[in-house]
């Protein structure tokens, strides 16, 4: 009974996935929808198979940008969210800075970066970058922030630095929030390289899928669209991965269960 | 005869000068090796008290010395444990219990090259609170009375020459309270570190304490000072013999006594019992 359920459950996503793809192929067929308004995804996969040394290539771009800015995103955005976290001085000179940043619309951005670094590469990383970084720092001062103070008092009258209480009791304590963190980072990085390549590069899956689109071969974008997709639940995978591997401790799996095991 | 922990004159206020006087002209002391409770009614400052001695917290005026020099920052001897046990939950028990090792020098810096040997210390000490067993288990999988011995263990593991407990057995069950008082008195008869107990609980000071500081409510003051001159090790059945009793029917004529004084002029109701701390 429990295997079942569990087996179930593993095999749920699979089931949504293909279940929407089966209905959506249902509706094209049904209401005979022509492909350069929405593809069937049979048509979409053949456009794959079709183009998919391009489209890996392009998409080795995308991921190689991508996981550069995110990486660079977690360096910083861990350095501010320790600043902001530990100093409330820092808290308040700092964060409405973040968030007026965090607010503007980075396709406004990237023409600007343009002008500073050329096309391709260079913004999307940048704009990758600058969309991940600030949920990181925001979660990871969030988890400093909140360390309980009797724990903190706890250290202290032991003789603990500051660092001691961080390296200790901080940076742990937080990993929970920094991994929660990295997942929605992860996908916002995409968004970042891909609005950026879309606006400015001749490489990545924003640029063939603003090419597609300029040639109406809409199977083609959406093939596109998919890529961005499996990629983004790929690494948001590793990331949950992760998470279960070093957070365990914050889920606090029971280890007995009814019906016997 | 000098005290270890003396308090001279110590008021406490948070905030600016409109902010809440916590404690208000408080003299104490506290000698070596000596087992010393406070009580008093929730929100008087036993807590800020607590912080105060341990250089958590800055006095408003006053000074407090521990062990002859006076305190103007964190001390380093000392150690803590609260009614909450604040384990940390992604450590084991005995990697909890060892925490203080990481950071207290000389400990510090020996651990590295003597794992076996402190983690041979944190065990048997574990095993002194009824602990043995569990030292590979994290904190969620112990019952609370159970992560307040852990939480004992690691205010003690260092050797401390102060010990500072705030309410530890507050969220306790009877039994398990009960139980915890005789494993604290027989660690303090083993070691005779420096006590100071923070409770609610008269039965519980009396039967733990040698000396019994009642506070007022708020703004906290030593209203009386009592000297426990029971034998030890103080058994659980003497808590119900007469003598014991009548100790605790007269704290608690005193308490109540001073409930009514604190009602009228506040001022006047402490000058006096005040005085008998200077030992
Ligand atoms: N950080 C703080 N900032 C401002 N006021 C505080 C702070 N901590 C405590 N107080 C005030 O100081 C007074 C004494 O608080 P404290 O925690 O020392 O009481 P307590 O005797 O420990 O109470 P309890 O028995 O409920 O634990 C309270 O009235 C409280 O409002
Ligand atoms: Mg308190």
């Amino acid at each position: 009974m429990t295997r079942g359920r569990r087996r179930l459950e593993l095999a749920m996503p699979w089931i949504v996935i293909f279940g929407l793809l089966l209905f959506w192929q249902a509706v094209v067929m049904v209401f005979q929808i022509r492909p350069f308004i929405l593809p069937a995804p049979t048509a979409i996969v053949a456009a794959f198979l079709e183009y998919r040394e391009a489209i890996m290539a392009h998409a080795l771009f995308t991921l190689v940008n991508t996981l550069t800015g995110f990486g660079i995103g977690i360096v910083v955005g861990v350095l501010l969210g320790i600043v902001i976290g530990s100093s409330r001085l820092a808290y308040a000179g700092l964060y409405p800075l973040l968030v007026g940043i965090n607010s503007v619309p980075k396709a406004a951005i990237v023409p600007i970066l343009v002008l500073w670094m050329g096309i391709g590469q260079p913004p999307a990383i940048t704009t990758a970058f600058m969309l991940s970084f600030f949920p990181i720092a925001v979660n990871v001062a969030t988890g400093l922030a909140t360390v309980e103070p009797e724990l903190e008092d706890v250290l202290r009258s032991l003789g603990a630095s500051k660092l001691d209480i961080l390296r200790k009791v901080g940076l742990p304590r937080t990993m929970p929030y920094f991994f929660a963190a990295l997942k929605v980072a992860i996908t916002l990085a995409f968004v970042g390289s891909v609005i950026s390549e879309t606006i400015a590069s001749n490489d990545g899956i924003g640029y063939l899928m603003l090419q597609a689109a300029s040639q109406f071969r809409v199977p083609l974008m959406f093939a596109g669209v998919f890529v961005i997709a499996g990629m983004g639940i790929a690494t948001y995978m590793i990331f949950a991965l992760l998470e279960g591997r070093f957070t365990s401790w914050a889920t606090r799996r029971q280890e007995t269960h009814f019906g016997g095991g | 005869m000098n005290s270890f922990v003396e308090m001279d004159g110590v008021s406490l206020r948070y905030g600016d000068i409109d902010g809440t006087l916590a404690i208000e002209r408080v003299d104490l002391g506290i000698k070596v090796g000596e087992f010393a409770a406070v009580v008093g009614p929730s929100g008087c400052g036993k807590s800020s008290l607590m912080k105060l001695v341990t250089g958590l917290l800055p006095p408003t005026s006053g000074t407090i010395r521990v062990a002859g020099h006076t305190v103007n920052g964190p001390l380093k001897i000392v150690g803590m444990a609260f009614q909450n046990p604040t384990l940390l939950p992604w450590r084991n028990t005995l990697s909890n219990t060892m925490l203080p090792f990481e950071i207290v020098q000389p400990h510090r810096s020996r651990l590295p090259f003597h794992k076996e040997e402190y983690a041979a210390l944190a065990q048997k000490l574990l095993a002194a609170v009824g602990l043995g067993g569990f030292e590979q288990k994290q904190p969620w999988m112990l019952s609370g009375g159970m992560q307040q011995r852990a939480s004992l263990c690691r205010a003690l593991i260092h050797n401390p020459a102060l010990l500072m407990l705030d309410e530890p057995f507050a969220a306790l069950d009877a039994f398990t309270r009960e139980e915890l008082w005789a494993v604290l008195q027989d660690l303090w008869l083993e070691k005779k570190f420096t006590c100071t107990l923070v409770t609610h609980d008269l039965r519980e000071a009396a039967y733990l304490a040698d000396v019994i500081f009642v506070m007022s409510a708020r703004p906290g003051r030593i209203l009386a000072t009592h000297r426990i001159n029971l034998p030890r090790p103080r058994t659980l059945d003497m808590t119900y013999e007469p003598e014991f009793v009548a100790i605790l029917q007269e704290i608690r004529r005193e308490i109540a006594q001073a409930r009514n004084e604190g009602r009228g002029i506040a001022a006047q109701a402490m000058a006096a019992p005040a005085k008998v701390t200077a030992s």
